[in-house]
């Protein structure tokens, strides 16, 4: 008897729960939801957790000024947990039943991939604001990290001019997944093409989470010890960063002797670690939180002040989600709908201030402009900005250096509208590519 | 006066090399001010300026440069060494040398330089304090030579070597000139034969590199081919260091194992609770040291060097003390039962792993090393860390005590008593629950003890947990489930054996044979290696 009154109210709570979710429902009308898909627990919430509070920030940022077309902005957050196949899920679920307009998601590249076909079948938008191997273009996603030639090819050149050292040897170090085997596939065939040769390039490759350096680095010592000068090209990715550097440190390996530069470490990454022995090391970003513009003053701020933590870091990824999040604005804002197929056509040609004093353009190959830097570690966990491209850097999304992809290019405006355009048989390849 | 010849020697070749004439009549505000205008182009000549000069302030303001210690006042413009004072910066007026006060780094623009510059630094600096009366300056200033093999360094370093007293410099200036020669396209090659015998008699990782590049460059065939015969005979020598080397950093990975299994081995190895949790109570140990070392920082930084002694038994009580609380609302109920315990505590794991990132945030935590902990020292070509050398020092200490506790204290006895007959061990009397809440608290204190350890190598994330816990299982199958002896010998064998196998195989195939010999091990012998005889096995 009991158990069937509870039963009952139950039955009644939801019916209410239900009610309330029509209504919610019916009112969402009134506002544009914004799906946000990073980890928040799991090995990647270390990186992706800021994110998440950026776009937060972004949201606030803009209802401030009256929200978009009219509505408020309402953020959905969901957290996929750093587990790869989750992603998919949290993204259809994000699509299907909240119906977001649009995206800001995905660290990994392999977390990418497992969305890249939900984003496709329900006609999303995905804003990936990471630096990534490149070697993709689709649709449905609009890159604004950096392709290979944002980043890792004018990290190469500037070691090999007089400032950088003029770097005679490579060791391409990496953590064992997509970006950096394919990020190191085309600095290979980049620096070979250069004239290096191949005895003068070692390539070494570790586990997730790898913690004991020892041995790597002392070969890395021994493979610096022929006579030239060497330099260490690292796609070290995540937590495996602070154990390498203190290793570095520990057996006195000297940015002036062997200088490391690496590609996924920023502010945020260098928080744990003792910075003082680690000052010269180098890394290459399309923003440091030490670029001085007025945009970025008032950027760190805002952030600072968002977060309540005064000491609070920013970093490129985080620059990355700013303005893809501007752009996915003035994008809706021209198309005057967030209709998907309008805004993705709207996107194309958009320009945003960055936070380093420049305009990025979201171009056809939905990859975006963006200045190269050149950072030096400084004692107090920064970087010191001691090169950059003279203007921007338009992002390829295919690079030229493979054979396997020179002759695509990636144009999503009309007649081509195309991922994978091969120029040279001048068809579509399409999906049969996949 | 006799200071300053080598400097005026010095002077002349350089400017007889690169520089402008007038540069050289400018005085020591000219030369600074040089230094600390115009971009980075334009400072490497500005350091060479002011290292030619012969200027006695000339080797401190360098100095500071490279350290990232130049500034120049915003307000005044007047070039400053600023030195960290607290907060504050206590500031020395680079020209004079007096003391100019304190400023924030805010009011102060730093001097930059890059990596480059840094070397160019390096080197001037080198050849300035050759002279230096410190013992130390002179034989750093050597090393720092040997190291940049600036050809312009020469007339310096024979000047410096006719003076020279003690051996010792004297041996490694006589070797940073070799280097300097051999990498002085025109030296003669009698001169280079003879630097050659030098640099193979030093037998180093640096002189290998120094005799690659000189074979690499060298016109003569005679002196390429000692130059690769003295770099052969080189590498032959290191290559037995090598196998040192990785004996040594098989012992310290066997060290870091042994740690982390060594709680594990009394709460699966002696209880035969499947802790999953085990992991976390290790990362709580290294989240202790960091909140013992926030504390420290703010309130008594004069204590910073014994950080990690107050920080052990407190991440001993904590741990231990959350491993009882476990015992007694979780696992106590579930004795019997591993499949249940197996969940539970890979679920208590998680909610463990998001409570500290609650608390703490999700980006890694700063753990400093203790001046005691940092740098490294030289055995014959072996590198040895003092980091990793504690740490091997302080797991066998954790072993020896545990070892004292389970032989030597009642607390001990009970422990064996129940884990090897619980019917019996009740029927005299022991509170066996009591027992198992204490063993089970034992087991994660240890773990936190590894956590302090492991903070100084590690991440201090809440995933630090889970990258040991299943090289902690394997290290506990693979000794012997319930013998610590085993857990010790095992945690050493995996260590050397993957850190041989690792050169060869690189760290991701190395790390995949280790788990299939360890597969194939437990297949021949499913005890592990030092597998429990008699009744307790039952």
């Amino acid at each position: 008897m009991k158990l069937g009154t509870l039963m009952r109210t139950g039955l009644v709570a939801a019916g209410l729960a239900a009610s309330a979710a029509t209504s919610a429902f019916a009112q969402a009308g009134d506002t544009i939801k914004v799906g946000i898909l990073h980890s928040l627990s799991g090995t990647m919430a270390i990186s992706e957790t800021t994110l998440k509070d950026v776009v937060l920030m972004m949201v606030e940022e803009q209802n401030k000024k009256g929200g978009l077309l009219g509505k408020k902005l309402e953020p959905v957050v969901v957290d996929p947990a750093s587990n790869w196949p989750l992603f998919a899920e949290k993204a259809r679920e994000l699509l299907q039943k909240e119906k977001v307009a649009v995206v800001f998601g995905c660290w990994t590249s392999v977390s990418r991939k497992s969305v890249l076909p939900v984003f496709e079948e329900l006609n999303g938008i995905l804003f990936y604001p990471v630096q990534y191997e490149g070697q993709e273009s689709q649709r449905n996603v609009f890159y604004t990290g950096a392709a290979p030639n944002q980043q890792a090819i004018p990290a190469v050149d500037y070691l090999m001019s007089k400032d950088g050292g003029e770097v005679k040897r490579w060791v391409l170090a990496g953590t064992d997944y997509v970006y950096p085997r394919t990020t190191n596939k085309i600095l290979e065939a980049y620096l070979i093409q250069k004239g290096v040769p191949k005895e003068d390039i070692m390539i070494n490759y570790t586990p997730f989470g790898h913690s004991d350096w020892q041995s790597i680095v002392a070969d890395i010592k021994k493979f610096g010890s022929a006579g030239k000068k060497t330099a260490v090209v690292s796609t070290i990715n995540g937590d495996a960063n602070v154990p390498f550097y203190k290793e570095l440190g520990n057996q006195g390996i000297k940015a002036k002797d062997i200088p490391v530069v690496a590609f996924s470490v920023g502010e945020e990454e260098l928080a744990g670690v003792d910075t003082k022995p680690l000052v010269g090391h180098l890394a290459a970003w399309n923003y440091f939180q030490s670029v001085k513009d007025p945009a970025n003053a008032e950027f760190i701020k805002t952030w600072q002040a968002f977060t309540k933590n005064p000491k609070r870091v920013t970093n490129d990824p985080m620059e990355a989600s700013v303005i893809g999040f501007r752009m996915w604005v003035e994008a809706v804002k021209k198309a005057g709908t967030t209709d998907p197929d309008k805004v993705i056509d709207a996107l194309i040609g958009i320009k945003v201030p960055n936070l380093s004093g420049g305009i990025s353009e979201m171009l056809p190959n939905h990859h975006i402009t963006k200045p190269v830097l050149i950072g030096e570690i400084e004692a107090n966990g920064q970087f010191d900005v001691v090169w950059k491209t003279p203007g921007l850097v338009p992002g390829e999304a295919w690079s030229p250096i493979l054979d396997d992809s020179k002759n695509l290019k990636a144009d999503w405006t009309k007649p081509v509208n195309c991922g994978n355009f091969d120029t040279v048989a001048n068809k579509c390849i399409g999906k049969a590519a996949k | 006066m006799q200071s300053l010849r080598p400097f005026s020697v010095l002077l002349s070749v350089v400017a007889s090399l690169a520089l402008a004439g007038a540069a050289l009549a400018a005085d020591l505000a000219t030369l600074v001010g040089n230094l600390t205008s115009g971009g980075l182009s334009e400072r490497e000549a500005a350091i060479t300026a002011l290292a030619a000069s012969g200027e006695e302030r000339a080797a401190p303001i360098l100095e500071a440069l490279a350290a990232g210690q130049l500034y120049v006042r915003t307000s005044d413009k007047v070039a400053v060494i600023g030195k960290a004072d607290g907060n504050r910066l206590a500031l020395v007026d680079a020209i004079s040398g007096s003391p100019a006060g304190n400023a924030v780094e805010a009011d102060l623009e730093r001097v930059r330089v890059n990596n480059r510059l840094r070397g160019t630094i390096e080197a001037a600096v080198g050849s300035l304090t050759l002279m230096s009366p410190n013992a130390k300056v002179r034989l750093s200033a050597a090393e720092s030579l040997f190291k940049r093999r600036d050809p312009a360094a020469l007339p310096a370093l024979d000047q410096a070597l006719a003076a020279e007293k003690d051996p010792r410099i004297k041996r490694a200036m006589t070797e940073a000139r070799a280097a300097v020669v051999l990498a002085t396209a025109d030296a003669p090659a009698a001169q280079k034969l003879a630097a050659i015998g030098v640099l193979r008699d030093r037998a180093d990782r640096d002189s290998l590199g120094v005799l690659n590049a000189a074979a690499s460059a060298a016109s003569d065939a005679e002196v390429k081919a000692a130059a690769l015969a003295a770099a052969g005979s080189i590498e032959q020598t290191l290559a037995a260091w090598q196998m040192a080397q990785n004996v040594w950093y098989g012992i310290s990975l066997g060290s870091v194992l042994l740690l982390a299994a060594i709680g594990l081995a009394i709460t699966f190895g002696t209880m035969g609770v499947i802790n999953m949790a085990h992991g976390e109570m290790v990362m709580l140990g290294a989240y202790t040291t960091f909140v013992v070392q926030e504390v420290i920082r703010t309130s008594a930084p004069h204590l910073f060097d014994v950080s990690l002694a107050i920080a052990l038994p407190l991440a001993f009580v904590v741990s231990g003390a959350i491993g009882i609380l476990i015992e007694r609302t979780i696992i106590r109920f579930l004795y019997g039962r591993p499949l249940d315990t197996l969940l539970a505590t890979w679920g208590l794991s998680l909610v463990l792993q998001q409570a500290v990132r609650s608390i703490f945030g999700s980006s890694n935590r700063e753990v400093g090393a203790p001046s005691w902990m940092s740098g490294a020292f030289q055995l014959g070509q072996l590198n040895i860390t003092y980091g990793r050398l504690w740490i091997v020092v302080f797991s066998l200490v954790v072993f020896a005590a545990l070892i004292l506790i389970l032989r030597k204290t009642p607390l001990g006895l009970y422990m064996r008593a129940v884990t090897q007959n619980r019917p019996m061990a009740s029927a005299v009397g022991i509170r066996t629950p009591r027992v198992d809440a204490l063993t089970f608290g034992l087991g994660s204190g240890i773990a936190g003890l590894a956590g302090v350890a492991l903070s100084q190598i590690d991440n201090v994330s809440p995933n630090l947990g889970q990258g040991y816990i299943i090289d902690s299982f394997m290290v506990v199958v693979f000794g012997g489930v319930g013998n610590l002896f085993g857990t010790l010998i095992g945690a050493l064998t995996l260590g050397v054996v993957n850190k041989f196998l690792e050169p060869y195989a690189g760290a991701v195939l190395g790390k995949i044979l280790v788990l299939v010999f360890i597969i194939m091990f437990i297949q021949r012998r499913p005890r592990g290696l030092f597998a429990l005889k008699g009744r307790s096995v039952e």
